[in-house]
């Protein structure tokens, strides 16, 4: 067997310098005349290892981590030539325990069952991995429209992109739409910050997610599939397209499909243009029709009238990653996992302050709290957790007391936040719930479409509200005035983004109003995170009288000679910092 | 709403950019292209943008006369997304994530940092036409927050120094390329 390297070249890998990796392989391959096979995979979900190396040989297969420039002649050199495998820096491995292996265990792979594991560029590992093997099993049996439906419905899946609507409900009201042209769109608008569980897939198995698509077609008898993709993710655009030629070549796409007359299908790649507001299905219709992305009244649905005033189904990345699966499988394969009402495995982007930060895959119901600290690693530094942000802009933050709920549509809901697409984005003591509400209308704000005066001026005016409380100009008031407007907002907006916008700063409010109340009445910042309400002190026992700081000052507040204790005219201070971060000798204290 | 940014920035930049004369017939290919194709208007404004890096005023002249897009469409699209721009901007373009993970990780002094070092405020351009710094909102890398992107090219993990450090390499590359011509 020939020796296989394998390299992970997902857009986060390349980030960490994946491609010089490769690039360097590939050189002392040539140079050293080695017989070995070096190969291209995608993003196998742990991040905080990246960029991450492959070997496969006779001995089985070794994933090796933190493979940065400097260490492959070392790694070539030892597994390779040598046949020593370098087991410190193993995180996963046939042979032997790797240092990683309870992050892989605790999780369960459908949708991400192929990321990091082919190479996204080439369908014939793809199909070695069971790719369009569904499909071929609805051709070759046939598989009545009804029967794919039906399962679909029985498995239990839900919307993954955050709405939760049952999908086989979905594809059933636009099956019993009677007009001949019908659309299918997959919604690869990923806007939520601090997710990317969307972009891993496509990059690593877009043969999943198009194939997803073609079931869905032939499902509710759709013709015209349509991917509506960031334009942020070039790399992701890119293999689409690469697999829908691959897929076209192969008989998957086109005019009769595999032998099932009258079964044809087109898909092609929307390139959006930067529009949160998009990823609501209404919005992304108007955007594909080359409008302003704004979202319009439902009924009707698109399932009646969308694309082109025609009956489109829109589904998410990760919902039509999961398709094949649970064809190929039944629907008990895929709903033995999860709880009552949410079947089946959810995937997470785990980032902010945590120590093993990437993507999970995890059966329904298994609580936060199993997820940050047993797959994740816990918090970086080994500080105080203070809470997870879940569900993005539209979410909320969850605190300490409620980790131990289940991850389930309903149980997190029951918290204020909600499931959203994936993001769970972790936080320490040193975060500010009040600065972090403000991130989060300071986004809805700006991608408000304008359309509905609740969402475009109330979070105009809530987020003037957070800024002055975090620049320590809270009035008394503010609190009862921000629900207020966060009620009407809610009430007033006629999609998700505006009805959900509020809820960040209810949720902060539910479970850290005393943080909102300590930069009111106290103009004190429980995190030390807003500048504007700190104060800046020597300590005189630390501080050896360098001078640094008054040198750096730039408003000259800082007083005292060389070799003598000095000290800050808090009058002038402007916050800015300088002379913490300056100082050598931890002198310098905040509260 | 974007929008307010955008006429900001108009405002300030009217005089310079009506100096600028653009080629327009290199958009031709592209008007072939789309023209007569329903949902036109968006491919064709991010054709334009990708050749010129913005789109030209006259561009939307062009359009409006030989593709029959009205012009308060391709306006009120263009002011609509954020990937649109209305005025020139610098070869390198400096996109600073802002998402979630990486304003938790301080992405904010990452901008702060670069602002001092360019000596240009955020959504602006260089004198000398060579970096744009801009804040977008996520970039899909979020474990390896604080991040930004030039061109292609991701950098991670950043810290005040090492994103000055990425600039100041850009600009010794590009010193080197001129000494060449």
């Amino acid at each position: 067997m020939k020796k296989q390297i394998i390299v992970g070249m997902g857009s986060c890998g390349i980030a960490a310098g994946a491609s010089k990796v490769y690039d360097k392989i590939n050189d002392i391959i040539i140079a050293d005349g080695l017989d070995v096979e070096l190969k291209k995979t995608s993003c196998i979900g742990m991040c905080y290892k990246e960029p991450l190396v492959e070997i496969i040989d006779t001995n089985g297969r070794f994933l090796y981590g933190d493979i940065t420039e400097d260490r492959v002649i070392d790694l070539i050199d030892k597994h390779i030539e040598n046949h020593e495998p370098i087991k410190d820096l193993i995180v996963d491995s046939d042979m032997f325990e790797g240092s990683e292996k309870a992050y892989f265990d605790g999780q369960v792979k459908i949708a991400l069952r192929n990321c990091g594991y082919i190479d996204p560029e080439c369908i014939e590992e793809a199909e070695e991995h069971k790719a369009y093997k569904a499909l071929k099993m609805i051709a070759n049996k046939p598989i009545l429209c009804e029967t794919i439906i039906q399962t679909i419905i029985d498995s239990g899946i839900r919307g993954r992109g955050g709405g939760g609507f049952p999908t086989g409900m979905k594809w059933r009201f636009a099956r019993n739409n009677r007009c001949k042209m019908k659309y299918i769109i997959c919604n690869a608008d990923e806007g939520d910050p601090g997710a990317f569980m969307d972009r891993s897939l496509l990059e690593g198995d877009p043969h999943a997610i198009i194939e997803g698509m073609i079931i869905g077609a032939y499902a509710i008898g759709a013709s015209e599939g349509v991917i509506y993709c960031r334009a942020e993710y070039p790399l992701a655009i890119k293999r689409l397209n690469i697999a829908i030629a691959q897929a076209n070549e192969r008989g998957y796409l086109g005019n009769n499909i595999l032998g099932i007359k009258g079964f044809n299908l087109d898909i092609y790649v929307k390139e959006g243009a930067g529009a949160f507001v998009c990823g609501e299905e209404t919005a992304l219709i108007a955007s594909v029709e080359g409008l302003r992305g704004m979202p319009r009244k439902r009924p009707p649905f698109p399932a009646e009238s969308g694309l082109w005033k025609k009956p489109t189904n829109i589904n998410n990345v990760e919902t039509f990653a999961n398709i094949p699966y649970i064809i190929l499988n039944g629907a008990d394969s895929y709903n033995k996992y999860g709880t009552e009402k949410s079947k089946g495995t959810k995937v997470f982007a785990l980032t902010g302050k945590i120590k093993h930060g990437g993507l999970v895959e995890v059966p329904m119901g298994v609580t936060i709290r199993e997820v940050i600290f047993g797959l994740g690693g816990g918090i970086q530094d080994d500080k105080k957790f203070k809470a997870v942000q879940l569900g993005g802009p539209s979410g909320g933050c969850i605190p300490e007391h409620l980790l131990d709920i289940p991850i389930d549509y309903d149980s997190v809901n029951s918290t204020g936040a909600i499931m959203g697409s994936g993001g769970m984005v972790v936080m320490d003591e040193s975060t500010c719930m009040v600065d972090m509400a403000r991130f989060f209308l300071a986004f809805t704000q700006d991608e408000s479409c304008g359309k509905c005066t609740f969402c475009r001026i109330g979070t105009k005016r809530m987020l003037e509200i957070l800024t002055r409380i975090t620049e320590g100009k809270g009035k008394e008031g503010d609190i009862e005035q921000l629900e207020e407007l966060s009620e009407q907002i809610k009430d007033g907006s006629l999609c998700g983004l505006g009805q959900t916008a509020p809820n960040p700063v209810l949720t902060t409010l539910k479970y850290f109003r005393h943080e909102y109340e300590a930069h009111i009445h106290d103009h004190k910042c429980p995190a030390k995170n807003c500048k504007a309400l700190l104060t800046y002190e020597i300590i005189p026992d630390m501080c050896t009288g360098c001078t640094i700081c008054a040198i750096k000052c730039p408003t000259d507040t800082i007083t005292g000679s060389k070799k003598e204790i000095h000290f800050i005219e808090q009058e002038g201070c402007i916050q800015c910092g300088e002379c913490y971060s300056r100082c050598n000798f931890d002198a310098i204290r905040i509260y | 709403m974007r929008i307010n940014r955008i006429q900001n920035q108009i405002r300030e930049t009217e005089e310079e950019s009506s100096k600028l004369v653009e080629d327009l017939s290199l958009i031709d290919l592209l008007i072939k292209k789309y023209k007569n194709k329903h949902g036109n208007l968006i491919p064709l404004l991010q054709g334009v943008q990708s050749i010129y890096g913005y789109i030209p005023r006259d561009a939307f002249f062009k359009l409006n006369k030989e593709v029959g897009l009205e012009l308060s469409a391709m306006y009120g699209v263009a002011t609509f997304y954020s990937q649109f721009r209305l005025n020139p901007v610098g070869k390198h373009i400096i996109k600073v994530c802002h998402g979630t993970a990486c304003h938790v990780q301080d992405a904010s002094k990452i901008t702060d940092a670069l602002m001092d070092s360019l000596k240009i405020n955020d959504g602006e351009t260089t004198e000398d036409n060579m970096f744009t710094l801009e804040s977008v909102a996520c970039l899909g890398c979020c474990s390896l927050a604080p991040v930004m992107m030039i061109g292609e090219e991701t950098y991670g993990k950043l810290t005040n120094k090492s994103s000055v450090k990425v600039i100041k390499n850009i600009k010794i590359q590009e010193s080197k390329a001129t000494n060449k011509e």
